[in-house]
Formats: structure tokens, sequence, C-alpha cells
């Protein structure tokens, strides 16, 4: 007999598990929903790319991680960051260009990193975290310390060159080194059909002698399950691996797109039947082993975090021209 | 103790050292052990002029040898770097640097500003430059100036092997990334050089010939010919300073203009090419900072505005010459 709410041998995670889950994909949501409004009103300088919509893949891989692993992003990064533990605040300040923000307002959106918590950074090249986390897995191969590397790229940037030459040198060095392509059909505005050849990116590992495996990115358990399998196997010594999410993007590829390149009543179905927080709710609430006020109670509390954030970013001070020529080195 | 080694062995000395004091030193980059996964000799190469030659044996499973993959090598070492190690990456010719130039100038150069300083990437690129070995058009590059153009990398470039050893040593304890670069026609030249550890200090010029008529900046293989028209015109009475410039970023700017305003006459030479390069800047910047001591308008020796040719006649027509120099000096000095 099963104590009441229960999980074993429905879901992978405890009742507590499942909570996290739900807490830190709610966060990413309402830091994008909020960020997307913001953006609208004009106030958020620059380029933002929306992570809204994926947070089931970002959150499964990320919940097998601890701070000595490594992560290297994209340019739709606020989901890893808030996935890898990167402070909300110090995100939405630094993406309102303050000096209380992540990086002191020198990064933006783009750039966000925090090395302390093993992110270390979105990118605003396609493609380039692969090679970095080749190196945080080499040396956490170096040191002996058990710790993994996970490079995030989309279906776009998997086509550069710096991606399919990490694969090969993660493979041949046999490194903790996980590539996790996420799928979201587009490449900023061209299709994935059209510009990938290959029928699944599972057939790209082979072909470089890495494991793969594709996954629903919309089902959070499926990721979860596939990434605690791969993250176990290179921790042991196992090697590198891809993992595939096939997943949806809510919004634009930057704010502002005004995404022409959309099939008709593709954004209305995503909204309906493929919103991967809505799907995870169902799956829980169903089981009964969550009730819907527990997770509306977390709504309401990451609706006070994010405004909480909002307000702090606003108010935080200005960089000064002090700041412009600061932090090019360590020492000059 | 000093003994005369060639610069070839500085450097070997200078890895050897650091991967001896520093575990979390390594060296990576293609064929840099040489013969790996073959039935053959391992460390058949040592790197493809031997430079590395021996250090295998000293400190095994400390060198790895690369695919030819330079973006994802040189991309792996600035990652390793960003996570605490302190590698050393060979990219064997300064001129490859075309097919991973974005994890050094938007990786590596960027991290610590954009992260908002919390961000070290000790990391030392190693990589020929020059020409004079034949080896024409995409081997032969002095591509300084581009690495100097990039806020957040430093750009060393020895010109004999006492330098080499020390700037070497202090690149692989710098906390920024560094770009090293060896004049492949240097390797063999020999110096006195301490057989201990000793660093040389960024931003720091050498005065390696004192004059009161004009003064020769320089750095690299262009030393040794600032040298020859430097004693050619000593014959007729015309005393000329020569500064090695040692590092280019940082560059020690003091001695640059006290020079200039010591003697008034300024040829500034350069094996790169003349647009941008580390001639233009300098000659700019002393304009600037000490025009009124001018006697004369500053020269500039450069390569000319074209790819190294191939043929060796022309090559040697490519490569700035003493006698250019010479004439650059007794051209500022007719005004």
């Amino acid at each position: 007999m099963t104590a009441p709410n229960s999980t074993a041998g429905i879901f992978p995670l405890d009742k507590q598990g499942l909570l996290e889950a739900y807490r830190t994909m709610r966060t990413i949501r309402d830091f994008e929903e909020r960020l997307h409004a913001e953006f609208a009103k004009g106030d958020i300088p620059g380029f933002v790319h929306l992570y809204a919509g994926e947070e089931a893949a970002g959150t499964g891989i990320m919940m097998h991680l601890n701070e000595k692993d490594r992560i290297a992003s994209t340019h739709r990064g606020h989901g890893h960051c808030i996935g890898k533990g990167v402070d909300p605040k110090g995100m939405m300040a630094e993406i309102y260009g303050k000096v209380s923000g992540s990086c002191r307002g020198k990064g933006g959106s783009m750039h966000i990193a925090d090395l302390s918590k093993g992110m270390m950074g979105a990118n605003g090249i396609l493609g380039a975290g692969a090679p970095l986390v080749c190196g945080a897995a080499l040396a956490a191969k170096f040191r002996g310390d058990g710790g993994v590397a996970i490079s995030f790229v989309g279906d776009g940037g998997s086509n550069q060159g710096t991606f399919l030459e990490s694969l090969n040198l993660a493979a041949v060095w046999n490194l903790p080194a996980i590539f996790v392509v996420e799928n979201n059909g587009y490449a900023e505005s061209t299709s994935r059909d059209y510009a990938v050849a290959v029928d699944s990116f599972v057939d790209r590992a082979a072909g470089f002698g890495l494991p793969g495996v594709t996954v629903d990115g919309l089902d959070f358990f499926a990721v979860y399950e596939a990434a605690g399998e791969i993250i176990r196997r290179a921790r042991e010594g196992g090697g590198p691996a891809l993992l595939e999410c096939k997943m949806i993007r809510m919004y634009g590829h930057f704010e502002g797109d005004q995404q022409t390149y959309r099939g008709k009543g593709e954004i209305d179905d995503i909204r309906a039947n493929k919103d991967c927080l809505k799907l995870f709710s169902e799956r829980v609430v169903e089981a009964g082993v969550i009730q819907r006020a527990e997770l509306a109670a977390i709504d309401r509390d990451i609706g006070a975090e994010i405004e909480e954030a909002v307000v702090f970013a606003k108010a935080a001070p200005l960089p000064t021209a002090r700041d412009l020529t600061t932090d090019v080195y360590v020492n000059y | 103790m000093a003994r005369k080694i060639s610069m070839r062995q500085a450097i070997n000395e200078a890895l050897d050292q650091e991967m001896a004091r520093d575990p979390s030193v390594f060296i990576m980059g293609e064929d840099i052990v040489g013969g790996a996964g073959g039935m053959g000799e391992i460390d058949a190469w040592g790197g493809v002029l031997g430079v590395t030659k021996g250090l295998n044996a000293k400190h095994p499973g400390r060198l790895l040898d690369t695919p030819l993959s330079e973006s994802a090598y040189i991309g792996a070492a600035v990652g390793a770097a960003a996570c605490g190690m302190r590698p050393v990456a060979e990219l064997m010719f300064l001129d490859f640097m075309g097919v991973c130039f974005d994890q050094i100038f938007n990786q590596a150069a960027k991290f610590r500003y954009m992260f908002g300083g919390k961000a070290e990437t000790p990391v030392v690129i190693r990589a020929m430059v020059g020409a004079g070995f034949r080896a024409a058009a995409q081997h032969s590059q002095m591509l300084t100036p581009l690495f100097t153009h990039i806020p957040g990398l430093k750009v060393v470039c020895p010109s004999n092997a006492y330098d080499a050893k020390g700037l070497l040593i202090q690149s692989i304890r710098d906390n920024d990334p560094v770009i090293f670069c060896e004049h492949k026609n240097l390797y063999g030249a020999e110096a006195d050089v301490p057989a201990e550890s000793y660093a040389i200090p960024f931003g720091e010029a050498n005065i390696v010939r004192d004059g009161k008529h004009a003064t020769i900046i320089t750095y690299g293989m262009m030393v040794h010919r600032a040298m020859d028209a430097a004693a050619a015109l000593a014959k007729q009475g015309v005393e000329c300073e020569v500064i090695d410039l040692r590092t280019l970023s940082p560059i020690d700017w003091d001695t640059v203009i006290d020079s200039a305003e010591r003697t008034g006459h300024v040829v500034c030479v350069d094996e790169a090419h003349p647009r941008c390069s580390i001639a233009a800047d300098v000659s700019a910047m002393i304009t600037q900072e000490c025009f009124k001591a001018l006697k004369g308008p500053i020269q500039m020796v450069t390569a000319p505005h074209t790819p190294v040719p191939f043929s060796p006649v022309l090559e040697d027509l490519y490569i700035p010459s003493a006698d250019a120099i010479a004439k650059a000096v007794a051209r500022s000095r007719s005004h």
C-alpha cells in the first residue's frame, strides 16, 4: 500500500521534486511572459529572445545537475539561467541594463552568465557554446570530480561547424559532455525541415560515434528520464551523448518578430494543446499526487517574485561612465 | 645559470617548468606529441617544428593531441580556462585563426567584460607567425595587429630566446587570455637563457640599443633587421636607439614616447601589412603625444599591402630589409 500523495510507480520524482519542477517552469514562464509585456512598452533595450514554451526541456535536464556541473547556453538563455539557479532579480536588472544586473549591465539578455552557478553564459554566437562545453568537460575529467557539462543548441545552431567539430572532439576524448539540441522547428524564421537535411538529430550523433535519443520536449517526464540516463552515463565515464528535445517556441525569434512565417492557427494550437506547463499540471493533478490549490499557491509566489524582480530592476541604478572601461582585463 | 639555448628550447623549457609548478597547466594542439593512436613512435613530432618534443614523457597525460578541428579545440581551451584550468593551446600557424577566430575574439576576449568582471580566462594560445620560411600566403602572415585591436586579449611577440622563456612563463601565469606569437625563423636563434624559471612582466619594452639620433621601434623578427640597420648607420656616425616592444597589448607607451622625445626622429618597423598595423598605431600615438619634439616625419617600414608570396625572390622583397630601415632613418633625418 502506498502512502497518500506517493508518486511511486507513477512519476520518477517524489512530490517535493514535482513541486520543485513546477516552480522552476513557472518561474521561467512568468519571467518570459513579463518580459514580453515590458518589452512591448519600450522599456527594455536591445534584443530579447524568449524561452516560453520550452520550459519542460531545460527544467527536466537541469534538475539532474549540481553547481559543479557546467552549462553553455544560446541566445534563448533565460530559461537555462533560471534552471541552473541564476537569481531572477539579477537577470531582470541585467536585461534592463542596470549596474545591479548579473553582469553589471555589460552583458544583457544574450550574455547572462553566472560562473559561480556553473552557467557559462548565454551566447550571441550560434553554436559557440559547444567547444566551450568540451573544455568544461575536459576540466572535469582532469579533476576527476564527476562533473558533466551540457551544451544547449537550437536546431538552427546545430548546423554550425563548431557544433559538429565538438561532437567529434567529445567523442574521441570520451568527455563527460552532453549536447542538447532544442529543436523548436525554427532557426530564426527558417524552418528546421528546410535547413537540416537529416530526419533526426540522432542520425547526426551516430555519424560522430555518439549515442543519441529524441524525446518529446513538451513532456517534462520524458525529458527528465532520458536526460537522467545520459547524464548518469557521462558521470560514470561513459562519454558524451546527444539529446534532441522536440519542442515549440511560444513567441517569435525575438521580441517584435511579427512571425508571418508561421502557419495559420499555429500559435493558437500551441497555446491550446502544446503548453508544456499545462501538460505537466494536468498529469500531476489527474494522478492525484498534487492538488490544483498547491500549484495555484506556487503561481502566486512566483507572480510576486517576478513582480519584485521587475520593481527591483526598474529602480536599480544605471552604470556610470566609470563602468565603461572597467573589467576588460584582470590586470593591464 | 645561463646557457646558450635556442628559442625552441627556451619555449620548451618554459612549458616544462610551468607544468611542473602548476598542475592546472596542460597543453593541447595538433601533433604536439605526434603519432597518437598509431603503430609507430609516440612523441614522433613534438609539434610540427619540434617545440614540445620530450614534454610528453615528463608530463604524461597532460599533452593532448587534437583532431584537426581548430574551432573545437581552441574553444575547448577557452572553456577549460573559464573553469579554472590553465591551458596552453598551440594553433600551429596563426594564419589558422580564420577557422577559430570566434572562440578567441568573441568568447575568450569578451567573457570578463560581458560577465561584469566575474570571469577569468587564463588561456594561452601559442602560434607561429612571420614570413621567410617559403611557406607562402596561408602559413606566413604577421597577424599581430588583428589581435592587438581586440580589447580583452594580450599579445606577445618575443624577438629572442631569453624573452621567449620569460614572456611565456608570464603568459601562463597571467589571468587574461594571451596570444603568444612565435616567429618561425627565430626558433633556432640562440641566446643566454637562465636555467631557472623567471617571468618578464608585460608592457615593458626593451631598449636593445641606445642611440641619440633616431629611434627605431619594432618587435619580433624585425628587431634583428633594425639592429642590422643600426649597425650600418653607426658606421656613418648615426646612432639609433632600437626599441623591442616585446608585448603589443599591453604596450609600453612610456618607453616609446620618452625615446621619441629624446631623438626626434622615429621609424616604426612592422612585418605586418601597413594599414592598421602596429607601426601605424605607434606612429599615431607618438604624433599625438609628442608632436613638438619631432624633427622629421615619422617613417613606417612595413611589408607591402599584398599577401605573402611564395617564390623566394618575391618573399625576400616582401620582408622589410635592414636597408629599407636605414633609408627610412635617413629620410626622417633629411628634414
